[in-house]
């Protein structure tokens, strides 16, 4: 029995959340073995190493990025091999490539997990957050993704482990990447920060928008945006908060502008203290504020931003 | 191409669901249902890809009670030719289940193409279309805000977590649509009056020799925990005080 945890890395930096993947982790069967992939990979995994209770670095350094179709079937040999768990944080590419491994292995898979009650029983939300299923996986292999948000990040030890290379040949794929462009931002990331301030339809234009932005930079936060702010334009997709976008449980959380319509709250409600500054008191989001400032955004934000 | 679109009945996403008193599960008697939200992105990405001529057929198809046929029967009137209802019953199903009966559905349709919504909003899985796409074999374009022809294949631009991504895949593919993909047109009358006559055949698990097993339990379902009542602040300066000295947060 053991853990495997498919990490991520962007060009040899390891991602912040693999810190709270391994803490979940160390809640199932030991040992935990962490598998990174692709250019950069061995830079990423010396990061890797230095966590306490992980046994193992799995690398394979290849070329280019892999294709999920490839990267799912070298986990699915490796998760093969015994039984135990297969996890990867629920980020987009875990969410693309572990149910394919799952597919591959013949096995269901439990998405989103937000707490582990034992080797087999999970909680995760469903609809939208407005019930917790607790679930019980009857598979020999157990493939998880888990909510970064809802874990803690695994301290550093002093001694770091010992760093394998794969030689596994890994299979041509049916599909290829083209171009990628992905937002920069000096900001903290979105889904590990400490204080998020997020953006609505409020704001009423992109312009508008650097508002929020200034806001957040005084709190050393980052910026989070609703489906409306996105869907206008006034901020990336990849910032969108929400069932369907990233899931965030900083200390403050502080919308602005935003009504908190049930898809919005799935994504934020787990958040310790959550503000509103809206126009409308009645707003769906003051039901879960702890503070709520009714007040014209665009005389308050200019206010907090001086203030701070 | 042939194209293939899976679609779901879930409960209408502006319903606000509860918990059964019993933790059994969510209380969905008497509530409004609904086609999928990102299942009607893809109903119609398909007619668009028909209306630009790539898309020669449209088969619409889903897993579940019989009552089903309701979404199957909007999706005709948006514009798929005929539909295909996997009649099972009550039994909930999981994602790998949903995703063999669509494996043998795609056995018998042979599309070239089959375009999924990125997750359903009642069990928030987000797994089907990856699923099907192992079991075929396909090449996958999860969370698409982009579809384009480009030579033999499709070029598929991808919501990931930095940004987009855009993939080329080989054909046959299997692509699951993100909210930025289109926005879906409404039915009309005549086209829901038209809709009534369109084939829509039934089948069910045991003709397509797919066995309805879970590869989980729930054990149970429970309300998510309560948040304390919050307070109103008259000003900046209070909340500023407030986040400082009573929540420490600041």
């Amino acid at each position: 029995m053991s853990s495997l945890i498919v990490a991520e890395h962007h060009l040899g930096q390891l991602k912040a959340a693999t810190a709270n993947v391994i803490m979940a982790a160390r809640e199932l069967t030991q040992p935990i073995e962490l598998l990174l992939i692709g250019p950069g990979a061995c830079a990423a995994a010396e990061q890797a190493a230095a966590f306490a209770g992980v046994e193992r670095v799995l690398v394979a350094e290849a070329p280019e990025s892999c294709a999920p179709e490839v990267l799912a079937e070298l986990i699915a040999r490796l998760a093969g091999r015994c039984p135990g768990h297969v996890l990867a944080e629920a980020s987009t590419q875990g969410r693309s490539v572990l149910p394919r491994v799952a597919a591959l292995l013949d096995v269901g898979m439990i998405a989103q997990v937000i707490a582990i009650d034992s080797q087999t029983v999970f909680r995760r939300p469903i609809y939208a957050g407005n019930a917790i299923a607790c679930v019980e996986s009857l598979d020999e292999v157990r493939i998880l993704t888990v909510r970064a948000s809802a874990f803690a990040e695994a301290e550093r030890c002093a001694t770091p482990c010992p760093i394998v290379r794969l030689e596994e040949a890994l299979a041509p794929a049916a599909s290829r990447l083209v171009s990628e462009v992905l937002s920069t931002s000096a900001r903290p990331e979105l889904g590990s920060a400490r204080v998020v301030v997020s953006g609505g339809r409020g704001l009423g234009s992109r312009e508008n928008f650097a508002l929020v932005e200034r806001v957040a930079d005084r709190l050393g936060g980052a910026v989070g945006a609703s489906r409306a702010a996105v869907d206008a334009g006034f901020a990336g997709n990849d910032l969108q908060v929400g069932q369907t976008g990233k899931h965030v449980a900083p200390d403050l959380y502080l919308a602005v502008g935003i009504s908190g319509a049930i898809q919005h709250l799935a994504g934020m409600s787990g958040s310790k203290v959550i503000v509103a500054i809206n126009q409308d008191g009645e707003a769906p989001i003051t039901q879960v504020a702890d503070y709520t400032l009714v007040a014209d955004l665009f005389e308050a934000l200019p206010a907090l931003e001086r203030a701070l | 191409m042939k194209v293939l679109v899976a679609v779901k009945r879930v409960v209408d996403y502006n319903v606000k669901v509860r918990v059964k008193a019993d933790q059994s599960g969510v209380d969905l008697a008497n509530v409004k249902m609904s086609m999928n939200p990102f299942c009607e992105i893809a109903v119609e990405e398909a007619v668009r890809l028909k209306e630009k001529g790539i898309a020669s057929e449209i088969v619409v198809v889903t897993a579940g009670p019989a009552q089903a046929q309701e979404q199957l029967r909007t999706a005709l009137a948006l514009g798929a030719d005929r539909a295909v209802l996997i009649d099972t019953g009550t039994a909930e199903l999981s994602s790998l289940t949903t995703a063999k009966l669509l494996k043998a559905v795609v056995d018998k349709e042979q599309p070239q193409l089959v375009i999924l919504g990125k997750q359903a909003i009642d069990s928030d899985n987000n797994q089907t279309g990856q699923m099907l796409a192992a079991l075929t074999g396909f090449a996958q374009g999860t969370f698409a805000s982009k579809v384009e022809q480009a030579g033999d294949g499709l070029n598929v631009t991808r919501e990931i977590d930095g940004g987009l991504q855009t993939v080329s895949l080989t054909l046959p593919a299997v692509v699951t649509t993100d909210l930025r993909l289109n926005e879906p047109r409404y039915a009309s009358l005549p086209n829901i009056m038209k809709a009534k006559k369109k084939p829509l055949e039934t089948l069910t698990p045991d003709a397509l020799g797919v066995a309805v097993n879970a590869s989980y339990e729930v054990v149970k379902v429970e309300a998510p925990a309560g948040r304390q009542a919050g307070i109103k602040v008259k000003s900046v300066a209070e909340l500023v005080e407030k986040l400082k000295n009573e929540a420490k947060v600041i």
